[in-house]
């Protein structure tokens, strides 16, 4: 247990790098299911294919698959279109790796969460809004995204406390995360357990915390409309 | 003419240390004492140690580049780094994807007994040695000492638990296996190492040495050079002297 708390401070900027990754993560996951929603909700035929084509996809393939690929197969492109091209060497960081891994993963999923929250919107609300005159931004900003947001925020709060816990998956590819740094420490001084018991409790803090905040948000969002949840 | 040549060789020797090449090393940070992560992060340890010293040696600066064991050598062909130092033993699958230099060590077996049993590698006949079975080491003795009665174990933690038991008079294993999980731990008190260090590639393989790119025939030729080099000026032996109590260099 002693061998822990010199160990701490570097395990908790690790933890820093876990949650910065997760925020950004979730921030491209959040445009990307936005836009994939929009597409498959949009009608059209090639853009719905498209989106289709994206979900199976992601959600057909393992998270650690789609981190090795985008991480060293993304490395490979570069190198060989910089080979081509004749630059230098370009290195894709492995931040930007896991956060486009896991934005792309989780994008999908939020593209049926949004996808499933816009369709609980009553149509009758839209035809009424357009009766009212109402342009199609202001229906957009009035009358769907206060009601997305309701209906999202569940759905929203599950794949983030999923995707809090992928980002452990991409200390494969060596970035100093939390559990990178605490395999390597922990078997540095040959203390695994303590070292992962430690993971553990800051994983279980962080989806705490989330948990309240969701919590709150869901309370804040519900009074916009109804006052009964 | 003597004056030309002298100009020649110090604008060339001028030249290359003028161009000293930047190069990236993956280590791995987790495998105590050759490489472990510190409390600041970074990676100490007896692999960086050398890595330092054949840098220097071939006048490049290097960066050292931790990197996941499970991505070490797909991080070299894709050039995040440009040579493996982690304690990679040289085997034929991996010389199928990537080359090595020279073996940097090759940790030796050694035989352990009671500090104070007095034994010698000569002195075996008529006593029980112990060893895993199938192993490396259950090999080498029966090539090697086919007239010692051998008692076979399934795994090492057995050969410890029968040691300090004292079913068995010494076993062989490898050093820094034995060192760390039983001399230096509570129920080796009291045991050491006899004999002397044995490393025969027939048995015992090729050792450690550094993975790099294929074709890259200068940089490993340097390499070698740098390691025969501090084996030669006395910095390897240093180095070793900071980690083990033996020279893990091996025969």
């Amino acid at each position: 247990m002693q061998e822990l708390i010199p160990y701490i401070p570097l395990l908790l900027r690790g933890a820093l790098v876990s949650i910065s990754l997760a925020l950004a993560s979730l921030a491209l996951a959040t445009l990307l299911g936005a836009l994939g929603a929009a597409g498959k909700l949009s009608g059209g035929r090639i853009t719905g294919y498209m989106v289709q084509l994206y979900t199976t996809l992601v959600r057909g393939v393992p998270d650690l698959v789609m981190i090795l690929l985008i991480y060293f197969g993304g490395q490979r492109l570069i190198n060989d279109i910089g080979d081509a091209m004749g630059w230098d060497y370009i290195s894709l960081s492995k931040f930007l790796a896991g956060t486009f891994a896991i934005g792309f993963i989780f994008g999908a999923y939020l593209t049926e969460t949004f996808r499933g929250a816009y369709m609980t919107i009553p149509k009758g609300q839209i035809e009424a809004a357009e009766a009212l005159g109402m342009k199609r931004l202001a229906i957009l900003w009035k009358v769907t995204i206060p009601q997305l947001t309701r209906f999202a925020l569940p759905g929203y709060a599950n794949v983030w406390q999923v995707l809090v816990k992928s980002t452990a998956v991409v200390s494969i590819i060596g970035l100093e995360d939390l559990v990178g740094l605490a395999n390597d420490t922990g078997k540095s001084v040959r203390e695994p357990f303590v070292f992962m018991s430690f993971v553990l409790l800051v994983y279980l803090c962080i989806t705490w915390v989330s948990t309240q905040i969701f919590a709150w948000l869901e309370r804040r969002s519900a009074l916009v409309g109804h006052h009964a949840v | 003419m003597k004056k030309t040549i002298a100009a020649i060789l110090m604008a060339v020797t001028g030249a290359t240390s003028a161009f000293a090449e930047d190069l990236n090393i993956c280590v791995e940070g987790a495998y105590p004492p050759f490489s472990l992560t510190d409390e600041s992060g970074d990676v100490v340890g007896f692999d960086i140690d050398i890595a330092n010293a054949l840098c220097a040696e071939i006048g490049a600066e290097c960066t050292m580049v931790k990197t996941d064991w499970d991505g070490i050598i797909p991080a070299l062909t894709e050039r995040k780094c440009d040579a493996i130092v982690a304690s990679m033993s040289i085997t034929e699958d991996r010389m199928k994807v990537i080359d090595f230099t020279n073996k940097y060590y090759n940790t030796p077996a050694r035989f352990v007994a009671a500090a104070d049993a007095g034994l010698d590698e000569n002195s075996l006949e008529g006593k029980v040695v112990g060893v895993q079975r199938g192993t490396i080491h259950h090999d080498f003795m029966d090539g090697e000492f086919p007239d010692v009665e051998l008692k076979l174990y399934g795994t090492q933690d057995e050969v410890y638990l029968d040691m300090t038991a004292g079913r068995i008079d010494a076993f062989i294993a490898d050093s820094v296996a034995s060192l760390d999980g039983f001399i230096n731990t509570e129920a080796g008190e009291g045991f050491a190492y006899f004999g002397p260090s044995y490393s025969i590639p027939k048995y015992h393989g090729e050792g450690a040495g550094i993975g790099l790119r294929k074709g890259e025939d200068d940089l490993k030729s340097r390499l070698n050079a740098a390691i025969e080099a501090i084996r030669a000026s006395g910095e390897y032996q240093e180095i070793n002297a900071k980690y083990f109590d033996f020279d893990i260099y091996g025969g």
